[in-house]
């Protein structure tokens, strides 16, 4: 007897639950992958990116455009074939409506070849910083609402030369896109200052022993521009330390940030003066970042979090924050291939915590960059970072025709920018 | 050795000529020429201490590998998940206690007690079935790979050295001249002058205790037949017992090795049984002598392989493997068996 009755009941509430769903098809939950690093050497830097999402999603309810958020994890290593695999499962076997990632620059790469295999997905990118993803052969539908490496480089060379007047460099960036782009944006601009670069060493993403090229660096130099991130840097910087410390350092976009800054142990008085350029200056005035700082602060636990957002919070952030302006845009429609949410992606701009965004006709964001140098926290208990300067509407040519960026920087490589011909220029 | 000076005087003189050379190359300033060929010297002695350091570390972790195997025919690919294990036990020790030195005992003998029960549940059960403990040991260490990405996460971890092991040490070595034509001295990081001294000395003790030791006997007794030995009334079971515990904890406590001077993240257990597989492959399966050869062999060929050929440096190591492989099966000091 009761257990027809539980069959009936457990009848009546499914017939319920299907008529339901039924109805309410275009209110179904839309359901966003976060394409992230959890391995390697941007692991730590990609739980704080899992931040900065969550953040903006619990800002705006876990609601966009009338429907309900639901969002799946896709774990990377940081590698692209990886990235490849998390992104595959999250569209075939998830089903999700869109992708918000990946972190790192060759990711960025191999989700813009994907994305061109699902055309009925968006991917906003994460952090991925490489210059090709939205400068060569571009998807229609990836967007990018960070600026990518270059434009996060740009100024610091000729900040280096006029202001500390170091002129002759050697430089030790990741053997890979994002490395190759940053690089790029510093070198370019140090060079046409008048700059010269000794040597470059190249090495693989995820090294951890720096003994040799520690001990490769030429005498003669003002300081070593360092263009490895995550724990690579901290490896970096610790060896460094152990080996003397001997020369200056020029900080990478990935340096002055809070995910190598709180590391333990010496890598920090390494570090200490530092000039940087990135996305992002800790002590930014402006209100957006201000007001984003304090939600992030309140948002977890002291033990759970940075002392203040690292970039990668910032730019996770940022992107969700895109992506739900856009989808109460249009009422949460992602219906045709998702044609109008696209078009209203487009045509976002925000005044975001890093400034005003917007972006050109390669889904690219047009944006602010940031010099600061590392100098010690107030309470002499670790390091932050102090602004120098910042600039507005930065692209991805540093103003330049594509032409004309072409022919006098080139496309982000070991051997790019030539800057002997840069400094004759 | 005069024998050998007698029956092979053009070789004896190649090879103490290659020494002079080997030993002018690196106390005496190199000449200007010389440089321009090889590169500065300040780069030649740096990788080769790094290779000498980093052969250091392969030995801690291959001599328990090879020990094992020589005595039980056991080839524990789980090995490198000792390491890891070792690692992140050694600095969370190191992290809560400050105390890296005690993090060491501390850690050998937790990872001996990990390999008492290794050896206790798993081989003690399979014994002389030897595709079935390669199977087991592959399966203990993917579980223990997830097991310990589930606790300690996907990021890297620094053990740190103790502040009087930190910074650089000048040695008497030259470099060359600076621009006033003063001498310049080599500078090595201390931290990994110390990681050399001590596996040195662990080596030496190992041998000692190995060739003067009544326990020493036996195992090389066992290594050597194991079934007569046993059938002799000698108790193999305890000493089976002790040496897999002594190599799990040498693997552990290079781990705190590797985690003070590079970092411990997921994906060194491998990196380390290969290492240690290519080791003790090049100097010969269960010979400590071999295993310390084939360290130094392989970290220098790392290192200085690095410098010198970095597009090729992997490769390198595989080379001398397959001529070792090629030219004498049996390892550099292994015996024909």
């Amino acid at each position: 007897m009761t257990i027809r009755k539980i069959a009936a009941a457990s009848a009546v509430v499914a017939a319920a639950a299907m008529s339901g769903q039924v109805a309410i098809a275009a209110d179904d939950p839309i359901k966003i992958g976060l394409l992230v690093t959890q391995e390697g050497t941007f692991a730590k830097a990609g739980s704080d990116g899992i931040r900065g999402f969550e953040l903006a999603l619990r800002q705006a309810d876990s609601m966009a455009g009338g429907r309900d958020i639901e969002w799946v994890l896709g774990p990377t290593d940081g590698k692209p074939d990886t990235a490849l695999r998390a992104a595959r499962k999250l569209v075939e076997s998830d089903g999700v409506d869109l992708i918000i990632g990946p972190l790192s620059g060759s990711e960025g790469i191999a989700m813009r070849d994907y994305a061109k295999t699902v055309p009925d997905i968006t991917i906003i990118n994460g952090v991925s910083s490489a210059m090709e993803t939205t400068f060569v052969d571009p998807a229609p539908n990836f967007f990018r609402f960070n600026i990518q490496g270059a434009q996060a480089g740009y100024g610091l060379g000729s900040y280096v030369v006029n202001e500390k007047g170091w002129t002759r460099v050697a430089t030790v960036a990741a053997d890979y896109s994002f490395g190759y782009t940053n690089f790029l944006g510093f070198a370019a601009d140090f060079c046409q200052a008048g700059g010269e670069i000794a040597e470059r060493f190249w090495v693989p993403l995820g090294s951890s022993d720096f003994g040799a090229v520690i001990a490769a660096m030429p005498d003669d130099i003002d300081a070593i521009y360092l263009g490895v991130g995550g724990t690579d840097a901290i490896n970096f910087l610790n060896q460094y330390e152990q080996a003397g410390a001997e020369t200056n350092l020029i900080g990478s976009s990935i340096i002055a940030d809070q995910s190598v800054l709180t590391a333990k142990g010496s890598a920090k008085e390494a570090l200490i003066g530092t000039p940087a350029a990135g996305w992002q200056a800790a002590d930014n005035d402006l209100p957006e970042w201000q007001a984003f700082v304090a939600a992030y602060q309140a948002g977890w636990p002291e033990d759970e979090r940075f002392p203040s957002p690292s970039l990668y919070a910032s730019l996770y952030y940022n992107a969700t924050v895109a992506t739900l302006t856009a989808l109460n845009e249009v009422g949460g429609d992602l219906a045709e291939g998702q044609q109008a949410f696209r078009d209203a992606l487009a045509a976002v701009e925000m005044d975001s915590p890093l400034g005003h965004i917007k972006l050109d006709e390669n889904r690219q964001a047009i944006g602010s960059v940031y010099i600061s140098e590392v100098v010690e926290n107030a309470d002499g208990t670790g390091l932050t970072t102090r602004m120098v300067s910042r600039t507005d509407n930065v692209n991805a040519t540093f103003g330049l025709s594509t032409e004309e960026f072409m022919v006098k920087v080139g496309l982000p490589s070991r051997d790019t920018p030539d800057c002997d011909a840069l400094r004759g220029n | 050795m005069s024998e050998f000076a007698r029956k092979h005087p053009v070789w004896t003189g190649l090879i103490v000529l290659a020494v002079l050379f080997a030993i002018w190359a690196i106390f005496a300033p190199w000449p200007a020429g010389f440089e321009d060929i090889f590169g500065r010297k300040k780069v030649f002695l740096n990788a080769l201490f790094s290779g000498i350091t980093l052969g250091a570390l392969y030995f801690l972790v291959a001599s328990g590998f090879t020990l094992i195997f020589g005595l039980m025919r056991n080839v524990n690919l789980a090995h490198g998940s000792l390491y890891l294990l070792g690692g992140y036990l050694g600095y969370e020790f190191a992290e809560w206690t400050g105390l890296w030195l005690l993090s060491f005992l501390v850690v050998f003998v937790v990872m001996g007690c990990v390999g008492i029960a290794m050896q206790y549940l798993v081989f003690r059960r399979l014994e002389g079935q030897d595709l079935r403990q390669t199977l087991v040991t592959i399966g203990i260490s993917v579980v223990a790979a997830d097991i310990m990405l589930w606790i300690w996460g996907g990021q890297s971890y620094q053990v740190l050295s103790p502040d009087w092991l930190s910074g650089p040490m000048q040695l008497p070595l030259v470099t060359g001249y600076n621009r006033e034509g003063a001498l310049v001295y080599l500078k090595y990081p201390k931290v990994r002058l110390a990681i050399l001294l001590a596996a040195i000395a662990i080596g030496i003790g190992i041998w000692l205790a190995l060739n003067r030791t009544r326990v020493g006997m036996v195992i090389r007794a066992g290594v050597d037949d194991r079934d007569i030995l046993g059938a002799m009334g000698v108790p193999i079971g305890p000493v089976f017992l002790g040496v897999f515990a002594f190599g799990a904890g040498l693997a552990g406590m290079a781990g705190i090795v590797g985690g003070t001077f590079q970092s411990i993240a997921p994906g060194e257990d491998t990196r380390f049984l290969m290492a240690s597989l290519v080791v003790v492959i090049v100097g010969g399966m269960g010979s400590v002598q071999g295993a310390a050869i084939g360290a130094l062999l392989i970290g220098l060929a790392e290192q200085l392989g690095s410098v010198y050929m970095p597009t090729y440096a992997v490769v390198l190591t595989f080379l001398i493997m397959a001529a070792v492989l090629a030219f004498r099966p049996q390892g550099l000091m292994g015996r024909r068996g």
